[in-house]
């Protein structure tokens, strides 16, 4: 059973069986077991957006197998009216619709819980404490689908119209999900509604609702949107005027393309029908960076996305990369790992890696984004840095982060023209006379550049990640190799005054102090509450958004005596990033607290740990 | 009276440039490597051909022949890359820029071993750029061990025998989409010439795999990538004449002997058959016709392959004619009304 942390589970106590009557109102997860391959998606999807459309702030994660069609899959939605958008360790409903999973998914409710599934199941007989939904699936849709080959599609609908109506969400926003959904397919749209308004008076004629469960309207999402991050980093490319997409399909990295493509073909063919882009699929994930390479080395914005074992393959090219100063950008959608791990679950395990991706003294800058509308703003921001600092950018996001939606304030528009970086142009060399690719012109590490096409007899220059001295002549003396060496140290310093500061919350005094990245986020701003309101304990919580870290974060490790980092991987890897950066006496404050099963952190995996070790 | 200078001017090419405006830097290599004499003829080609020489760009992998690419043309970009990728490389940079000019070279190890992948899926693209193999069977910069080109039964210094079957790079390319594919030896100035010429004359992919001995670790009796084999088995299949699209006069040439290839630049490649009824634009006879030399132990070489009107990558993809890595902002960076509209949409 994959719906909770077993090894964290605790029984909960306060059932609502034994308490009095009572209203649980938008602060419940719901869990729809389905088999993959089965087209649950859209009537998740519409389910999530019904409940949003009600103003309630929600989100939706999906667990799903390394599979094509007919193993598990679960999708979560959690309803929260405090805005909490992590995992939560429970769930209160379930819709059993896979006879597989059935029994497992009923017995893992807690008490008081609710489950809707299929008469067929029977599950009754596993619990009395739970209250039960049976519902003739087949029966209902067969009424409102004739058309036998999408009944196994329709069916899913059917399931939204029972919840909804259970927990009493307005069928106006019902419909108006099921628009955003179907767009302008008028023939689907109207079938699913069909089946989604027999689901519904199914349940008004056969049941009387004895659960707690309640969605009530509220105003909390109004003008907010929902996306993915994988989408919302392609927005960020595309807006960034990426020019060249080479990329290899690998999970949970896939749709970061698959949108960017998307988003290309709607707003990058010109008036003549001509591309102003070009995508390829590679042979494989070292042709696809030695691509991005090689566009970037002539100019283009460039960029690729992977996960797990790609990212490994990348690690010679990344090293050229760095070393002859060749600007693009890769998005790493991590994964489980290690070697193929467990490709459909989400894990921060790659940050030590792909910092230090290639042998030799490599350290490359990366971006790591905690929200959509980050990965929209890094997605850009990459670009503008890769070009900038004549290296790769990594942006590192997550399965969770890039697969799950979330609900987020809409994009802003990045009205600052872009930045090209140092480039001479043909007329910059008539003036100079001349140029020297790898000297530190400007005392920033940063040299310029000029690109192939560039009509001045001056303008070439040899690219190689061979030892090369501030000419780009090959060398193998010591002086001129320190002297690459040492400026591509100053480029990292300089990498470190233009990458996005850290995000602080809290009020500056505490004792305690929080670090984490990424998608750990959203169970730390619950865990705070949690902190606050159960323990009295105030906490102040520093999110880092780049490597090279910023001088912020020596700061604040500084003003607090105990620092406690959470992450999701085994190995405590932003921890030993912070200490390769950190003085001895700062080293000494940090703690651990790792999570690392395959599922996102969650608030209260924090709170015990760190209340355990506090000594609360 | 005094006498006009006694120095003469230059010779110079169409664009006015002498020929020391293509050379490179001062070579590396042993004294004698045909690497050498491969990369005076690419010297040649380009300067006869009038190609304006920052209209270049040159890639190379890893290996002795990928260093050569400093030893031309020095007043063009230059990518020395890693080991066995230059494909890939290559295909970004020209999809960043298609209106260059791409040079590629690359070994016998840095193709037919370590970068086999990436040869094989260069080939499909048929991106217009020049892949040149500087083929001597062995590792150099290692000292001396087998590639993967090395024929069956050839002998290492060291007297280790090859019992591995060659891969034949021409079949291959001809077999996976390349448009243009010869072999040549670089020992011989004439034919490499003319193949040069030609393929920067073609519009795609030219794959041109050049017989280059190497003196010091494979140039002894028993190898058959030395001079002495080159000189006894080479068995040309045609004989090239290039008359390029600039050149006024022409000369007339026996249609049943010889078959005229009009490039896409309006040169002419005249293949005159040296072998009975081959013919460059069937792609089966050719490999059919590589394998059967290949049995007997002839190195065949000519332009087995040449097909000017398959699509190349860039038409393919429906690029814009400006190159992609020089497009205005106004061009790539979408206004904020779309945005709002995608937003909306959420």
């Amino acid at each position: 059973m994959a719906i909770g942390d077993l090894a964290l589970g605790h029984e909960q106590s306060n059932s609502a069986a034994e308490s009095a009557p009572r209203r649980i109102v938008n602060d419940f997860s719901i869990q729809v077991a389905t088999v993959n391959g089965s087209g649950s998606q859209s009537a998740n999807s519409v389910l999530l957006r019904s409940i949003f459309g009600m103003g309630v702030p929600v989100s939706g994660k999906n667990l799903f197998p390394s599979n094509i069609a007919g193993l598990p899959t679960w999708f979560t939605i959690r309803a929260s009216k405090d805005g909490y958008v992590a995992r939560k360790q429970h769930i209160e409903i379930v819709v059993a619709m896979n006879p597989e999973t059935a029994k497992d998914d009923i017995l893992g409710l807690p008490t008081g819980g609710v489950a809707v599934y299929d008469e067929s199941l029977n599950l009754a007989q596993y619990r009395d404490d739970v209250v039960c939904y049976p519902v003739p699936f087949d029966k209902i849709t067969a009424a409102v689908c004739p058309e036998a080959k999408l009944r196994k599609l329709v069916r899913n609908m059917v399931y939204v119209g029972v919840v909804a109506r259970m927990l009493h969400i307005e069928m106006d926003a019902v419909e108006n999900a099921l628009r955003k959904q179907f767009a302008k397919k008028q023939k689907a749209m109207e079938l699913n509604f069909g089946a989604v308004k027999a689901g519904a008076d199914y349940f008004d004629q056969k049941y009387t609702k004895q659960d707690p469960y309640y969605i009530e309207r509220m105003d909390k999402t109004a003008g907010k949107i929902i996306i993915d991050g994988n989408a919302a980093c392609a927005l960020g490319a595309v807006f960034a005027g990426v020019t060249v997409v080479a990329w290899y399909p690998i999970t949970p990295s896939t749709s970061v393309i698959e949108s960017t493509i998307e988003y290309l073909k709607k707003f990058r063919v010109n008036e003549e029908g001509k591309a102003t882009f070009a995508v390829i699929q590679s042979e494989d994930e070292l042709a696809a960076i030695g691509m991005v390479l090689g566009a970037g080395w002539a100019g283009a914005r460039s960029m690729t996305a992977t996960s797990g074992p790609g990212i490994s393959l990348m690690g010679e090219f990344s090293g050229l990369g760095y070393f002859a100063e060749i600007p693009g950008v890769i998005f790493n959608v991590q994964r489980s790992g290690p070697s193929t791990g467990m490709p459909t679950r989400t894990s921060q395990a790659d940050l030590l890696s792909t910092a230090f991706l290639s042998h030799g003294d490599t350290k490359h800058v990366l971006l790591l984004p905690g929200s959509v509308k980050e990965c929209f703003d890094f997605g850009y921001a990459a670009f503008d840095l890769a070009e900038r600092l004549q290296t790769p950018v990594f942006v590192l996001s997550d399965l969770d982060l890039g697969m799950n939606n979330w609900m987020s304030d809409p994009f802003v528009y990045p009205e600052k023209p872009l930045d090209r970086g140092k480039v001479l142009t043909a007329e910059d060399l008539n003036r100079l006379g001349g140029f020297a690719r790898y000297a530190d012109v400007d005392g920033d590490g940063i040299g310029y550049r000029t690109l192939p096409g560039t009509d001045h007899p001056k303008a070439a220059y040899f690219t190689r990640g061979s030892g090369h001295n501030a000419k780009a002549g090959y060398t193998e003396k010591p002086d001129e190799y320190l002297e690459v060496m040492d400026r591509l140290t100053r480029k990292f310093a300089t990498a470190a005054k233009l990458v996005p500061e850290p995000v602080v919350t809290g009020s500056g005094k505490a004792r305690i102090g929080v670090i984490a990245y990424g998608t750990s986020d959203f169970a730390i701003q619950e865990s705070m509450d949690e902190l606050r309101k159960g323990y009295s304990l105030e906490v102040d919580y520093l999110r880092v958004r780049a490597y090279p870290f910023t001088s912020a974060v020596h700061e604040f490790v500084a003003s607090h005596e105990r620092i406690y980092v959470v992450e999701q991987d085994r190995d405590a890897q932003l921890e030993s990033l912070l200490k390769l950066d950190l003085a001895a006496e700062q080293v000494v404050k940090l703690r651990s607290i790792l999570h690392y099963n395959g599922l996102p952190i969650d608030a209260q995996s924090v709170t015990s740990q760190l209340v355990t070790r506090e000594g609360l | 009276m005094a006498t006009a200078s006694a120095v003469p001017a230059p010779k110079v090419n169409r664009l006015g440039l002498p020929i020391l405006e293509y050379r490179g830097g001062k070579s590396t290599l042993c004294a004698g490597c045909g690497h050498n004499a491969i990369s005076e003829r690419i010297i040649d080609a380009l300067y006869e051909m009038g190609v304006q020489p920052e209209r270049v760009m040159k890639l190379s992998g890893i290996g002795c022949s990928s260093k050569s690419p400093a030893y031309f043309l020095s007043r063009a970009h230059s990518f020395n890359s890693v080991h066995g990728r230059m494909p890939a490389v290559a295909t970004g940079a020209i999809l960043a820029n298609h209106t260059m000019k791409a040079l590629g070279v690359s070994g016998d190890g840095d193709t037919a071993s370590i970068g086999m992948g990436q040869f094989v899926h260069m080939m499909r693209r048929n991106l217009p750029m020049i892949y040149i193999i500087e083929d001597n069977g062995v590792y150099g910069l290692t000292k001396g061990q087998f590639s993967a080109t090395a024929d069956i039964g050839s002998k290492l210094k060291t007297g280790v025998i090859n019992d591995l079957p060659a891969i034949d790079t021409c079949s291959l390319a001809i077999q996976l989409g390349a448009t243009f594919v010869g072999r040549s030896f670089s020992g011989d100035k004439k034919q490499l010439l003319s193949m040069l010429k030609a393929a920067i004359a073609h519009k795609g992919t030219v794959m041109l795999d050049v017989i280059s001995p190497c003196v010091t670790f494979n140039d002894h009796e028993g190898s058959t990538k030395s001079y002495k084999f080159m000189q006894e088995y080479d068995e040309p299949i045609n004989e090239l004449g290039f008359v390029p699209s600039f050149d006024e006069i022409d000369v007339d040439y026996d249609a049943g002997t010889t078959t005229e290839v009009a490039m896409h630049d309006g040169s002419r490649l005249r293949l005159r058959k040296l072998l009975e009824d081959y013919d460059p634009t069937d792609k089966v006879q050719a490999v059919r016709t590589l394998m059967e030399a290949h049995e007997k132990n002839e190195v065949l070489t000519g332009v087995f392959y040449v097909n000017t009107e398959a699509p190349t990558f860039i038409d393919q993809l429906n690029l814009v004619n400006e190159p992609l890595g020089q497009l205005a902002e106004s061009k790539t960076k979408p206004g904020k009304d779309v945005l709002d509209r995608v937003m909306a949409s959420l």
